[in-house]
């Protein structure tokens, strides 16, 4: 098995499919903004929609929505589901 | 006095709260450590007057956003008595986690559950009791916008705050926080305890609107048509409304002040009259401008829509280094940039709000209008004048988008765009009017007094040396035209224009009355005349540089209080002026050189 294959990342993912948080690879300051939001590593989230023109993403994650761009979305690991 | 600060969240209905316990009482105060205004009231808490603050939302105390430094710095340079915190009921589960880094600091807390209406409904039931039990201090549930709960958290927070003699201390607070706090544990251990959560939570009418407004093809149209429609709104409405003002304060100078400075000197009449009178009725002329602009502003704001208009424009605007905030911003500045720049605050970024406040003076605003309609009907066909104006349009979103990439590097923002999209919620009245209100106050209160100082300068320059006709050549005004010369001449412009532009700094209203004055003639006959004088190439020179110049003194005066920077405000005034004789440079020599 080689992880670094199967990767796969929050901005990868089309709307409508659901995931859960395996990393977040972000710096302080993105990092605490994450967390606060909710994005914690193994927490499932789906993706309800994507805006036109590689805008951002619009992500539910338990209670919350959330919207980030695809350069934030870049930092956070996922697993489908 | 005892002093009371409300921390929450973003998006906890904090504001409302607020707003609900302080009714018109607030004021925007400076604080000791922090840059930014907070909003502040005195207000009457168990036979006592007490202060209550207001502080910006944040997620976490320990974050590196400018808010949340604002906070840290408030609470590690201020004592209080007693720190209100409100968490939104329907995601106490990652919200707790902003209670227990305060409670960890040992402030004296009453904590308030807010949106208990929403989580109801959501199925999230609260086991106040037992929260109150294991955190060791008050737990309310309250509806800041319906007021429920409201009297039972006000005496919670009276009983503690008269239990409680001592303040906090700022220092030992400021040591505390440098230590790191594993709070997660805890957390988690609480919501389990406490709290039930339906697994898959669905706000099923925000999901179905949503779907609409949000909408991969929709959702950009609708979202300019609704733009259009408010803007439509604020000066439909907003129109008259001047108008009416305009003609009130003109009445009462010819009915009650010119009379009564009739046997005065000429220079104090003047200086009453022109200086000091015209002054207080320019800033007059944007009051009903800003409160229907604030109106429909915190509508769009707290209906939850601003956080959709960042979704939907964000792809194209974080090209410039902006947000879709700011195209909010903009679009609205084509109407009046002076509410568009106080709105500018929504924006919780410094950098991308300066970034914002460079871009809105280039829209052309509806008073730069009158200067173009009046000059187009001067020198133009009837046939033309559509293109004419059309073409500064295109010129103004030039201009704007011009500075906003030329300048995305200075103002670079390092927060990292990532928001929280709210349920649709319908606004309360009451915090509507609030809102229009309270901006119309910090307005008034901050830009006046350099609005009426300006008015009176341009004045004296327009009307001295006293030995001179007014508004002439031999005016101070007018040698400042002539002084200008080498650098005016390349652009057409020649002395009696330069002057209509030393009166544009006032407001652009007053621009083709000082024409009138200039030229010594009203209506047809000034437009003949200036036919005469001045050819299209001239005009349209002169209207560019009328476009793209800074607005008005009312626009320098927001600048530099929403930017609380002299500088920066020196900067937008430099740039506008650059910038507008570099394009009429450009313009009016290639005409030239093309033989017209």
């Amino acid at each position: 098995m080689h992880p670094s294959i199967y990767m796969q990342f929050l901005s990868q993912l089309k709307a409508g499919q659901r995931a859960v948080i395996s990393a977040i690879e972000a710096e302080d300051s993105l990092f605490h903004r994450l967390t606060a939001l909710g994005f914690r590593v193994g927490k499932p989230l789906s993706i309800m929609r994507r805006a036109s023109f590689n805008g951002p993403i619009h992500v539910r994650l338990g209670t919350t929505d959330v919207i980030l761009r695809v350069t934030e979305a870049d930092r956070i690991q996922i697993n489908a589901i | 006095m005892k002093r009371i600060a409300l921390l929450g969240m973003p998006n906890t209905g904090k504001s409302t709260l607020f707003n609900r316990i302080s009714g018109a009482s607030a004021r925007v105060g400076n604080w000791p450590g922090i840059t930014v205004d907070l909003l502040s009231a005195k207000i009457l808490l168990g036979g006592n007057i007490v202060e209550l603050i207001d502080l910006p939302g944040i997620y976490d105390l320990h974050g590196f956003s400018e808010d949340e430094q604002v906070v840290r710095h408030f609470i590690t340079s201020n004592p209080v008595n007693l720190l209100v915190v409100l968490l939104n009921s329907t995601q106490i589960d990652r919200q707790l986690s902003l209670l227990l880094q305060i409670k960890k600091l040992g402030f004296p807390i009453v904590l308030a559950l807010n949106m208990t209406d929403e989580a109801k409904r959501a199925g999230i039931t609260i086991d106040t009791e037992g929260l109150s039990q294991t955190l060791g201090l008050p737990v309310i549930q309250i509806s800041a916008k319906y007021g429920d709960g409201l009297p039972k958290a006000l005496a919670a927070a009276t009983s503690v705050i008269n239990q409680q003699e001592t303040t906090t201390n700022p220092q030992s607070i400021g040591l505390m926080l440098k230590e790191e706090h594993d709070i997660e544990d805890e957390m988690h251990e609480l919501i389990q305890h406490h709290v039930q959560i339906p697994t898959t939570l669905t706000d099923d009418v925000t999901d179905k609107i949503d779907r609409v407004l949000l909408h991969k093809w929709l959702g950009l149209p609708l979202f300019f048509a609704a733009m259009f429609l408010l803007f439509q709104f604020i000066f439909a409405v907003g129109a008259p409304i001047q108008d009416g003002l305009a003609w009130l304060l003109d009445l009462l100078r010819t009915e009650l002040l010119n009379p009564l400075f009739t046997n005065t000197p000429a220079w104090l009449s003047g200086l009453m009259l022109d200086g000091i009178y015209n002054g207080v009725a320019t800033v007059a002329a944007f009051v009903p401008i800003i409160i229907l602009f604030f109106l429909v502003m915190s509508m769009v704001e707290d209906s939850g829509y601003l956080s959709r208009a960042a979704f939907l424009m964000d792809a194209i605007m974080a090209k410039m280094g902006l947000d879709g905030r700011s195209f909010v911003m903009m679009l609205m500045g084509f109407g009046c940039n002076v509410p568009a720049i106080m709105g500018t605050r929504i924006m919780r970024s410094r950098s991308m709000r300066l970034l914002t406040m460079l871009v809105i003076p280039l829209s052309l605003c509806s008073a730069r209008m009158q200067v173009f309609i009046f000059m187009i009907a001067a020198l133009f066909s009837p046939s033309k004048a559509p293109l004419i104006l059309f073409s500064l349009y295109v010129m103004s979103f030039f201009t704007m988008f011009l500075t906003a990439l030329l300048f995305q590097n200075q103002y670079k923002n390092t927060e990292p765009f990532i928001l929280e999209l709210p349920p649709y919620r319908f606004p309360t009245p009451r915090q509507i009017v609030l809102r229009g209100w309270h901006e119309v106050k910090h307005f008034l209160n901050r830009a006046s007094k350099f609005i009426v100082l300006g008015v009176v300068l341009v004045w004296l320059l327009t009307n001295f040396p006293s030995n001179v006709a007014p508004a002439s050549i031999d005016t101070y005004a007018g040698q400042i035209g002539v002084f200008f010369t080498p650098i005016l001449d390349p652009i057409g412009i020649n002395h009696e224009l330069a002057i209509a532009l030393i009166f544009g700094f006032v407001a652009k209203e007053i621009v083709v009355g000082a024409l009138a004055v200039i030229y010594g003639l009203q209506g047809d006959a000034l437009m003949a005349q200036m036919a005469t004088q001045i050819d299209w190439v001239q005009a349209l020179s002169f209207m560019l540089f009328t476009l793209i110049y800074t607005p008005c003194l009312s626009t320098i005066a927001t600048i530099k209080n929403e930017s609380k920077s002299t500088a920066f405000m020196w900067l937008s005034i430099a740039w506008s002026l650059g910038l507008a004789w570099i394009v009429s440079f450009i313009f009016y020599q290639s005409a030239r050189l093309l033989g017209y």
